[in-house]
């Protein structure tokens, strides 16, 4: 059988203490680290480059090109900026990775900030995971006392402290800019761009912004070559990623392979959907990304393809919902969210989000007409590209594509005078009550 | 309630610590309300003054970051949290059933608290465990897998005060103000206890171990 899975982040959460620096170590640990500091800055730039990493975090920015966007020589302080602000409805990815494995991240970090000449680091994690608050802090804490952190590491005159900051419940502030604002002590509301973070981020000097995941694969591409890493997946979207699986399947969770993979390839793996229940829709990569439905299984899950099949890899979040789903309360939600989580500086995002409720809501309770579902899609037109950053964009994806694959689902709703779904048949608890 | 001058005794150390993390002190502005949360369990008046003491910053400044934030309440919570995840996978998957539920069994509204002051619930977004659906969060520790039963003897025995644990996480409860202190920058000292990964973290390693398939091995 063709291999399938490639779990390389993943591959050693099943020890139970492999979230410490003696597990990381023993597994291989810290073996990437030396090399790069033996390398110039530069070369480490090269090969992320050469590597045709993309940013793991939803954009898919090839990481090597943004590390060298860094102006060198002039004379400001550089930052090296984590996004742990994990909070696109789906995605799971970076908390388990946290949780079992803080090391990858620290020693990512260190060859990043040399690669980059920064000397202050920070993890912006998102507030409401205190257990993977308490490890990183461990992780940072450990790593120090070994000499992987603070002056002179390894003995290479590179200086690096690494400060792990908590969030406090704002999704907006996974957005780049908006985490900057909310690390300097603001609202977290997105900045204007240009200037981009590479010349003017953190405190108006140059700074990195990576995903976990990004800056955790540092380390394997270091040790094994970018030309191994680039033969994985496919010539454009390289490498491997975690893919998570969640919703109505049999086995959720996380399936690191490279990326192309399908979802029906994890699909056939992992047991399918739950027993006796069909495919209805998924997301490929978050709430963000237009739905896919049972049409879609073969679609590579690499950038340009899943692009190609009108959505977006994003951070490769796969929330799959069966028969038993309504798409309408599931969209809803979404655009609920999307209206808490407007951070309000831009009038469309803001305002377009409410109506987008206001109209969905009616439609839910069957007192929306066909003319509503017109009115939705102009409304959410009228949101993307006027929108001051891609949460705006966010709310038209999953209206738009749920009125494309479902639009008599949502004029059932009216003939029926109301959700023609039965809630209780899509819970978890309804399968294991009827077995 | 305690006052500005009783802060600053308490408080006024730690807070200095955090100041030194940052090279511009604003930046300390988050983790200085976090512990002000600790504190006092909530991010009161004399907190914001507090905080914009600290900082040099006027009160309305510290306020319009403090009202930004979800997870900084402006009025007392209870001494455990609860928050049921109400986003669209976990709604569908019970997350709406456990929210209704609790709000019946405890006889309290969205962002109220018990008259005993023990528990607080309120609906939250996602929280990253989608493959643990339906997820309960508790002073933000994971209880994963929930139905409306376990949701429910969960919260009487935050009441009664049994022994709880998270499904995944540190290995007794925090506090409400002491998990406030963990995100101010204090960890506890259960870093090194608990769980590690559940079963979804590893669903796809176990498949791959049986395989015998790994990264290196395909390489071209």
């Amino acid at each position: 059988m063709t291999t399938i899975l490639t779990p390389a982040l993943t591959a050693h959460w099943d020890e139970p203490d492999s979230f410490t620096l003696a597990a990381y170590r023993r597994d291989g640990g810290y073996r990437a680290l030396p090399k790069a500091l033996a390398m110039e800055p530069d070369e480490v730039i090269q090969t992320l480059k050469d590597s045709v990493l993309r940013g793991r975090g939803g954009a898919g920015f090839p990481t090597g090109v943004k590390w060298g966007f860094i102006p060198q020589g002039d004379g400001k302080p550089h930052y090296l900026v984590v996004n742990a602000d994990e909070s696109e409805p789906g995605a799971c990815k970076d908390t388990p990775t946290l949780l079992a494995r803080p090391q990858a991240l620290i020693e990512g970090m260190v060859i990043t900030a040399y690669a980059i000449r920064a000397h202050l680091a920070f993890i912006y994690v998102r507030g409401e995971v205190l257990h993977v608050i308490r490890r990183l802090h461990h992780a940072v804490a450990e790593a120090r006392e070994a000499g992987f952190l603070g002056r002179d590491i390894l003995r290479s005159g590179f200086d690096l402290e690494v400060v792990v900051h908590a969030g406090a419940g704002a999704y907006i502030c996974g957005e780049e800019t908006a985490l900057l604002d909310s690390l300097e002590g603001f609202r977290g509301q997105p900045r204007l761009k240009p200037p981009f973070p590479a010349t003017s981020g953190l405190y108006a000097c140059p700074t990195v912004i990576n995903n976990v995941e990004s800056i955790a694969t540092v380390p394997w591409i270091l040790l094994h070559g970018a030309g191994d890493f680039a033969s994985l997946g496919t010539r454009k979207s390289t490498g491997f990623g975690i893919f998570s699986l969640s919703g109505h399947v049999a086995t959720p969770g996380q399936y690191e392979a490279p990326l192309g993979t399908t979802l029906r390839a994890l699909l056939d793996l992992s047991g399918g959907m739950r027993a006796g229940r069909r495919l209805k829709f998924w997301t490929p990569g978050g709430s963000s990304t237009p739905l896919f439905t049972d049409e879609h299984l073969d679609v590579p899950l690499d950038y340009e393809s899943v692009a190609a099949a009108g959505s977006m890899l994003g951070t490769r979040s796969l929330q799959l919902f069966d028969e038993t789903t309504c798409v309408v309360r599931v969209v809803l939600r979404w655009i609920e969210f999307y209206r808490h989580e407007s951070c309000g500086k831009c009038t469309p995002c803001r305002e377009g989000s409410y109506w987008v409720v206001q109209l969905m809501e009616q439609l839910e309770r069957g007192e929306g007409t066909e003319a509503d579902l017109d009115k939705l899609l102009d409304i959410c037109a009228n949101i993307t590209g006027r929108a001051f950053c891609a949460l705006g964009d966010s709310i038209e994806a999953p209206v738009r594509s749920s009125i494309t694959f479902f639009r008599d689902e949502y004029l059932d709703h009216q003939r029926n005078g109301g959700c023609p779904f039965d809630p209780a048949a899509s819970t978890l608890f309804a399968m294991e009550s009827a077995r | 309630m305690a006052s500005l001058d009783e802060l600053r005794s308490a408080l006024g150390a730690d807070a200095a610590e955090i100041i030194g993390r940052y090279p511009k002190s604003r930046s300390a502005l988050l983790p200085l309300l976090h512990l002000a949360q600790a504190g006092q369990g909530y991010v009161s008046e004399a907190g914001i003054a507090f905080c914009a003491e600290l900082l040099g910053l006027a009160e309305a400044e510290v306020t319009a970051v403090a009202s930004f934030y979800s997870m900084f309440k402006r009025r007392p919570v209870g001494e455990y949290h609860v928050g049921v995840c109400t986003n669209s996978l976990c709604a569908v998957m019970g997350g709406d059933a456990i929210f209704a539920g609790l709000q019946e069994h405890l006889g309290v509204g969205n962002d109220e608290t018990t008259p005993d002051g023990r528990v607080s619930l309120e609906h939250v977004e996602c929280n990253a465990a989608c493959d643990y659906a339906p997820v309960v969060m508790v002073n933000w520790e994971f209880f994963d897998n929930m139905t409306p039963q376990s949701a429910r003897d969960l919260v009487d025995g935050l009441r009664t005060g049994a022994k709880v644990a998270p499904t995944r996480g540190a290995p007794r409860l925090c506090t409400w103000r002491q998990a406030s202190r963990i995100l101010a920058g204090f960890p506890d000292d259960q870093a090194t206890g608990g769980h590690t990964a559940g079963a979804p973290s590893l669903a796809g390693l176990r498949i791959a171990r049986e395989q015998g398939w790994r990264p290196e091995s395909e390489v071209r």
